[in-house]
Parts: C-alpha cells; structure tokens; sequence
C-alpha cells in the first residue's frame, strides 16, 4: 500500500538555471503531448530529483508498511485470513522492491535510498506511524488505507515517468485484491457480534485522522507545485484526491452502519464536494517530523533487520557466490 | 491390516503440526529478511507450509471425524500438538532460519515423497500435490545455502554454527511416531529410522559442496535431546505461539471472522 502527502523537496536556488533551455523546451512539449519519459531521455535536474524523492518515499512506505500489518499474521483468525494477510503483506514487499528497482533507473541505489530511510533523511507515509492494535485495525488499514492507496496509485500511474508508471500499474492490480480482502474482513466484523461490531467502531475511529491526513495537507498553489504538475509528476492535488476517496469510501462506510468521527463530514448537495472538520495539520506535522506513536519502533525494526542481514548482502557481492550452480 | 484412526491421526498431526509451525515462524520474516526478495521467499514458503497444514487437517476432519481445520489447528491444548521441537524454536538469526529451512525441507520432502505411497489413498494423494510446491523450497534452500556457505569466511563460519545449532534440533524430526509399529505395518508410512537415514544421505552432499561438516555430537545431542515433541512434550517456546497463533479467534470461538 502506499499514502500519499508526498513531501516534495524544496526548489534548490543554486540549481534552478542549470537545465539547457531548448532541451527543456523539447521535454515540456513532449510532456504536452503526453509522451512518457524513460531512463535515458533527457530530464531536467529538478524532475529526476523529484521523481526520485517520490518513488523513494513510496517505496519506504511500501517496506514500513509491511510492519504493522505483518505482526498480525501469526494472530489473524483462522487459515483463511492467515494465507490472505500473509499474501497481501508479501505483495507489499514486492511493490516495494519494484519501487525501489524504478528508483533505481534515475541513478540512486537501492542501498543509498535504504541509508536514507532508516537514518530519517526520507519518509514514508505517515500512516504507518500509528499502531495496528487489534484485528479490527488490519481489516480497516487492509480496506482504507489500501483504498486510499489506489486513489493515490492510480491518479500517479498517469504521469510522465515511465518506469514508475508501469511499476504502479502492476502494482494497482495487486491493491485491489488487498481491498477486496479488506472490506471483507470489515464486514465480517461489522455483521459479526456485537464485540466484533465495537473493536471495529473503535478502530475506525482511531484511524480516521490518518486517513485524513493520508493525502496530505491542501496545497496551496506554489510556483513549485505548478512545476510539477506540469511536469506531470504530481498529478492532482491533495485535495482532489481527498475528495475522492471519501466520495468513494463514506457511503460505503454509511452502508456499514458505522459513523466517523467528524460530526461535520457531509457532502454538499449544491457544491457536490465533502466537507469535513480539517484533521489536525500540527500533529500530522509532528508525526512525520519523528514524533508520532511508532515512529521510533519503526525505524528501529528497519535499522535492526538492515544491520542484521549485511553480512548476507556482503556474501553475496562475492565473486565465488556469483556462479554456484543451484544443486537441484 | 489396516491402520487405526488412532495410529493415522497420530502420522497426520505429526506432520500437519510441523508445517503449521514452521510456517507460522517463517511469517515471522516479514518485514523483517536481510534483503526484500528474501522477505519474499521466507513468505512465499510460509503460505505454503501453513497451506500444506491445511490440506493435512482437512484430512483429518472429512476422513478421521476430526474438528474443523481452524479449531484442530488453532485451538488445541499444548499438550495434543505432535509437531516436533526443532519447528518451534523462535527465528533467531537468518542463518539459523536458512538451516532450519534447508534442513526441514529435505526432510519434508522425503516424508511427502514417502509418503506419496502410503496405503491410506486420502493421505498419498495429497502428498503426491504437496511434493511439487516443496521442490521449489529444495531449490530456494540448496541455493542459498550454496551461496551463502561460499560467500566468503564470515559468512562460511555463520552458516557452519548454523548448523551445529540445527543439527541435533533436526535429527527431533525423525522422533518415533505414537502407533508407528502400526502404521510401518500396515504400508501408511515408510518409518522415522528409516527417513533419517535417507535424510542424511541427500543432506550431506549439499553440505559439502558449501564446505560445511555436520558436527560431533554427544550423546545425549545425537539421542534424545530434542525429542518430546510426538509425544506432546514441547520445548518452551510452543506454548506463546500457540497463545498468539489463537488469541483472536479464541477471544470469541463462535464468531464468524
Ligand atoms: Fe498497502
Ligand atoms: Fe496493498
Ligand atoms: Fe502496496
């Protein structure tokens, strides 16, 4: 899965004029006529360091997201939900690697952007900096946020790299498995027992400010984000894409018999958007800024696995590792 | 003759609560593996072996009048679980996990492939479909451990204490089954001596080829150390996973997940 809120680099002064500005008018008009861009076409500075800073976050995401999810598979009930959630948490891992791998054709390496994320210089969606407390919290992060993650993936997959853009088409079919399992498990619990009814009440209530916050807070119309947008490596904003999921996910929550707890959430009949109590901004910058309930934990599980398996990576760099013939 | 209900239930426990365990610890490297595509492959073999469990209680339900696979595989008392010793012990370092797997999956192999002829049909036509997914899980283990015991000094001298730690563990595999007399008789199964010594036969190459020795043991290691487990005697880290593994579906036993 994935969580948008991407928290794009700040224009770099020193570097704004470098681009040739023919080549950078041939790549605009290219972008105009919505050709994709591949690794070895020309791009400007700016775009392949934003592109790059996108799909490393995603990335991260995709790894870290794997935590919270991927402690409940020795838990979930029954073998049916086992082999479903271990499936699921093993995609994520493989969107991540295919992240990484579509990273890694702007030039920075797997291992630099891994560096990068466990010594907090690149984030990840902020989500995953929440704890996963019950059973009820999977089958909400497993449908929503999984949701939210195909709003997201889907609106990016049209954009103008390439190789992220094939990434996240493969990518998107996988996601909506996960959601499918995900509502599942929701309306198991929401037509279950009353205790299966309350856990699940209780988790979306949790959950709903970070689902919230997942599309990042509204952006207001910098020169920087027309650039992008432009460039097609943003591809809508915050809020569209906010907009779009609840217009997508609150009926279907509604239908539930379940409630959120924003007493203003409602769609306007007239202006046909949702309107809804703006989710507290300070803490979502405080979370992504280091301070959330997990964001230690998470990190830590990363660094610990990162430190642990470098003798492994080490032995395969080998040249006597290169050529074993597997015996079988 | 014929087998007992009593003597084929005590075969497929044995072997159905081996792959349920091994694959719940090797869920456990999620998130978690030296590198993401081993993520990937300790997950793919974890869906596997709990699937493998699965098709096992399934048989023990419509053909021996057993509960259902989620309450025989999730709501057991310790004591009834027959899965050995060596599958219960905590991840530990990926090394032991690699040893663990290459170990238990030439094992798992052998026992399948055995048991592909078992004279109890429901059983040899589910191990002649398992043995395919396990060949996959041979080749992943033999790679690895290939490239892992020549990948240079300090990883050669991980994967050999790997292995003095696996060892004598995996040799608990091979415990005697309750009723085993009975079902070696009756043409069910091909006996645990006799797996072993197969075990050994195809081990022992592969370890070569890495350079590595299996080690002397004493003879307590080499006898009944890690023995127990067939019998529903189980090491100490059993009984917490068994807790985790249930601890939703028992919060509420009658609830529909
Ligand atoms: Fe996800
Ligand atoms: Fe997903
Ligand atoms: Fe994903």
């Amino acid at each position: 899965m994935y969580g948008g809120g991407y928290i794009f680099d700040k224009p770099l002064q020193d570097h704004k004029d470098d681009d040739d500005p023919v080549k950078l008018a041939e790549f605009e008009a290219r972008i105009d006529r919505g050709e994709k861009v591949e690794p070895h076409d020309w791009m400007p500075f700016e775009y392949r360091r934003q592109l790059i800073r996108l799909i490393e976050q995603h990335a991260h995401s995709e790894i870290i997201g794997a935590l919270p999810e991927g402690t409940w598979i020795t838990r979930a009930p029954g073998f049916r939900r086992k082999l479903a959630l271990a499936a699921k948490v093993q995609d994520e891992v493989g969107h991540a690697q295919l992240l990484y791998n579509a990273a890694e054709t702007l030039g920075k390496s797997r291992e630099e952007m891994i560096n990068d994320l466990i010594s907090g210089k690149s984030k990840y969606s902020n989500v995953f900096n929440y704890p996963a407390k019950t059973w009820a919290d999977t089958a909400v992060i497993a449908w929503l946020i999984d949701a939210g993650a195909i709003v997201n993936q889907v609106t990016n997959s049209k954009g103008s790299y390439a190789p992220y853009c094939r990434a996240l088409e493969r990518i998107c079919q996988e996601e909506s498995f996960h959601l499918k399992y995900g509502y599942d498990a929701v309306v198991h619990l929401a037509t279950g027992t009353p205790a299966q009814r309350e856990v699940l009440q209780d988790a979306l209530n949790r959950w709903w400010p970070p689902i919230m916050h997942f599309f990042g807070p509204p952006d207001n119309a910098s020169v920087h984000g027309e650039k992008l947008m432009r460039w097609k490596v943003k591809m809508a904003s915050n809020d569209d894409m906010r907009q779009q999921f609840l217009n997508m996910y609150v009926p279907k929550i509604w239908e539930l018999e379940l409630t959120l707890p924003d007493p203003n959430l409602r769609k306007n009949p007239e202006t046909r958007r949702w309107e809804y109590t703006e989710p507290d901004w300070d803490e979502f910058k405080r979370v992504i800024n280091g301070d959330g309930p997990c964001n230690k934990e998470r990190l830590a599980v990363r660094r610990t696995a990162e430190e642990r398996g470098k003798w492994v990576r080490e032995a395969l760099l080998r040249p006597e590792t290169q050529y074993s013939v597997p015996l079988s | 003759m014929t087998a007992s209900n009593e003597a084929l239930k005590s075969l497929l426990y044995a072997t159905a609560d081996d792959l349920l365990i091994l694959g719940h610890r090797n869920s456990e490297w999620t998130g978690l593996g030296p590198l993401l595509e081993e993520d990937i492959a300790f997950s793919s073999m974890a869906q596997d072996q709990m699937g493998q469990s699965l098709a096992l209680y399934e048989i023990l339900q419509r053909d021996l009048g057993e509960r259902d696979p989620d309450t025989i595989a999730f709501l057991r008392p310790e004591s009834e679980y027959r899965c050995c010793h060596f599958v219960e012990y905590p991840i530990g370092s990926y090394a032991f996990s690699l040893m663990r797997h290459f170990l238990f999956d030439q094992a798992s192999y052998l026992r399948f492939a055995a048991l592909a002829e078992s004279s109890f049909k429901p059983l040899a036509f589910v191990s002649r479909k398992l043995l395919g997914e396990i060949k996959y899980h041979i080749m992943h283990g033999n790679t690895w451990m290939a490239q892992l015991s020549r990948g240079g000094e300090e990883s050669h001298a991980r994967m050999q204490s790997a292995l003095n730690e696996a060892f004598p563990m995996a040799l608990g595999i091979f415990e005697k089954l309750e009723h085993e007399e009975e079902l070696v008789d009756a043409g069910v199964y091909a006996g645990s001596a006799q797996l072993r010594d197969l075990w050994l036969q195809h081990i022992e190459p592969a370890l070569a080829h890495g350079g590595l020795a299996l080690p002397e043991l004493n003879a307590q290691e080499a006898g009944t150390a890690f023995f127990g487990g067939r019998k529903g005697f189980h090491s100490e880290h059993l009984g917490s996973l068994i807790e985790e593994m249930g601890a939703v579906l028992r919060s509420d036993p009658s609830a529909d997940w």
